[in-house]
C-alpha cells in the first residue's frame, strides 16, 4: 500500500510499504493493507513502517491519520525520520524539560506543568524512537 | 579637477562595494533556491489536509465551527491585517511594496476598524507607529522559517477571531512570482472559504473514526490556517531573496558603469598631467 507522510513543512515519505504502526491517540495501531477505512488522531509517539523485511521508524509529533485500503495519509505536525533526529538536541531538550518539572514542582503553576510534560514527552520519545532504529 | 590619487581611491572605494553587492546576490539566489523548495515541500500537507477535510465535511456541521462562522461584519467589520515584511533591508521595493499594500487597503476600506500584526522588523518600523493598535510583533525570524513560526503567527489571529474580537483576519504579504516578479497578495485568513463537500467516489466510503468526526475536524481546521500562514511567510521569504538577488544584481551593474565612468576620467586626468608636464618641459627647453 501507498504511504504519504506529510508535515506542513514538507514531504516525509512517499513510498510503497508493506505494514506500519502509527501512535493512535486512544492507543497504537498496525495497518496492513486492506485496512478498513478509519480516520484517527495521532499523539506524539514513534511510528514504524516496513517496506518487506526493512522496518524505518520515525517521530510523530500529533497529527491524522487517513486509513484507506490501499493508501494511508499521514498528515503530522512534527515529524521526524530516525535517521533525521538530532540526538543531541533531544538530550538538552529532556534535561531541560526535567529542570523545568523540578521548577513547577515548587511552584504548582499547572499551565508550565503541561507544557513541561509535553516537552519532555516529545524529547523522550525522540530518543527512543532513534534507539530501536539503531537496534534494528 | 580632482587629483589622480583622489579618483584611484574613488574607483577602489566602488569596486569594494561591487564585490559586497555581488556577493550579496550570489547569497541571495541560494537562499532563494532552497526557499523554493521550500514552498514547493508545503504542497502535499495541505493538499492532503484539504483532501481529509472534504471526506468528512459531509458528517459534520460546518457552519457551526468557529474558524468557519461568517459573521456579518467580514465585508465591513473589525479585521485584523497580518503584514509580512522582511527583518533586513537592501531588497529593493520590497518592504515599501507591503506598506503601500496595506495603505491601499485602508483606502478600498475606509471607516474599517483595523489591528495590525506586523512580522518582520521592516514592516514594524514603517507601519508600527501610525496609530493602529499593534496586536502582536514577530521579529526577528529564524533564518530556516518552520511550522513553529506559523503556528506563532497564527496563534493570535485565531484567538481573536474566535473570541469576536475581529471578524476578519487578511494576510498581506508578498508572493514569489518570478525572480524579477512579486506579486503582492491580500488574502482573507480568516475566516475559512467553506471546504467543499467531496461529491466523488472516496466520499461514499464508510470510515471508521477515532476520536470522533467532530472532534477530528476541529483539530484540522486549525492546522490548515497554521499551514496557509506557514506558505505564505515562505513565499514572502522566498520574494524577500528574490527581491534582494535582483536589487544586488542592478547595484553591481551601477557599479561596474560606475567605474568605467571614472576610469575614463582618471585617464583623462593623467594624460592632462602627462600633457602638462611635457609643455612645461618643453617650453622650458625653449626659454633657454
Amino acid at each position: 500500500m501507498r504511504l504519504e507522510f506529510v508535515t506542513p513543512e514538507r514531504l516525509i515519505a512517499h513510498e510503497e510499504v508493506d505494514e506500519l504502526q502509527l501512535p493512535g491517540e486512544e492507543g497504537s495501531l498496525g495497518v496492513l493493507p486492506g485496512h478498513t477505512p478509519m480516520l484517527v488522531a495521532l499523539k506524539v509517539g514513534e511510528m514504524w513502517y516496513r517496506k518487506g523485511s526493512e522496518k524505518f521508524f520515525g517521530y510523530v509529533g500529533f497529527g491524522f491519520a487517513e486509513i484507506l485500503p490501499d493508501r494511508v495519509t499521514i498528515l503530522a505536525r512534527i515529524a521526524e525520520k530516525a535517521d533525521d533526529i538530532d540526538l543531541q538536541r533531544a538530550e538538552a531538550a529532556k534535561r531541560r524539560a526535567e529542570e523545568q518539572l523540578a521548577e513547577v514542582k515548587r511552584s504548582g503553576n499547572e499551565a508550565d506543568y503541561e507544557r513541561a510534560r509535553l516537552a519532555l514527552l516529545r524529547a523522550i520519545t525522540r530518543l527512543q524512537v532513534s534507539q530501536h532504529a539503531r537496534r534494528r | 579637477m580632482p587629483s589622480l590619487i583622489d579618483m584611484r581611491r574613488r574607483i577602489r572605494a566602488v569596486k569594494n562595494t561591487q564585490q559586497i553587492t555581488k556577493a550579496m546576490k550570489m547569497v541571495a539566489a541560494s537562499k532563494l533556491r532552497r526557499a523554493q523548495e521550500r514552498v514547493v515541500a508545503t504542497r502535499p500537507f495541505a493538499k492532503q489536509a484539504k483532501h481529509v477535510l472534504a471526506s468528512i465535511s459531509a458528517r459534520v456541521d460546518q457552519t457551526k465551527h468557529p474558524l468557519l462562522v461568517q459573521r456579518d461584519g467580514v465585508k465591513t467589520g473589525k479585521t485584523m491585517l497580518i503584514v509580512l515584511s522582511s527583518d533586513r533591508g537592501l531588497c529593493g521595493s520590497f518592504n515599501t511594496n507591503i506598506v503601500k499594500a496595506v495603505g491601499q487597503f485602508l483606502r478600498d476600506n475606509p471607516g474599517r476598524e483595523v489591528s495590525l500584526g506586523l512580522v518582520g522588523k521592516k514592516g514594524r518600523e514603517a507601519l508600527g507607529r501610525r496609530g493602529f493598535p499593534i496586536r502582536f510583533e514577530y521579529t526577528a525570524l529564524p533564518k530556516v522559517i518552520g511550522f513553529a513560526e506559523a503556528e506563532a503567527v497564527a496563534a493570535p489571529a485565531i484567538e481573536d477571531f474566535i473570541n469576536g474580537k475581529v471578524d476578519s483576519v487578511h494576510l498581506v504579504y508578498n508572493e514569489f512570482k518570478s525572480v524579477i516578479a512579486q506579486k503582492l497578495v491580500v488574502e482573507q485568513l480568516l475566516p475559512m472559504a467553506p471546504i467543499e463537500v467531496e461529491k466523488d467516489a472516496a466520499a461514499g466510503i464508510e470510515y471508521l473514526y477515532e476520536p470522533s468526526p467532530q472532534q477530528i475536524f476541529d483539530e484540522l481546521l486549525p492546522r490548515l490556517v497554521e499551514a496557509q500562514v506557514l506558505r505564505a511567510l515562505l513565499e514572502s521569504s522566498a520574494a524577500e531573496h528574490a527581491a534582494r538577488m535582483t536589487a544586488m544584481d542592478a547595484a553591481t551593474r551601477n557599479s561596474a558603469e560606475m567605474i568605467e565612468g571614472l576610469t575614463l576620467t582618471m585617464n583623462k586626468v593623467r594624460q592632462a598631467a602627462i600633457t602638462r608636464e611635457i609643455i612645461e618641459v618643453v617650453s622650458g627647453a625653449q626659454a633657454q
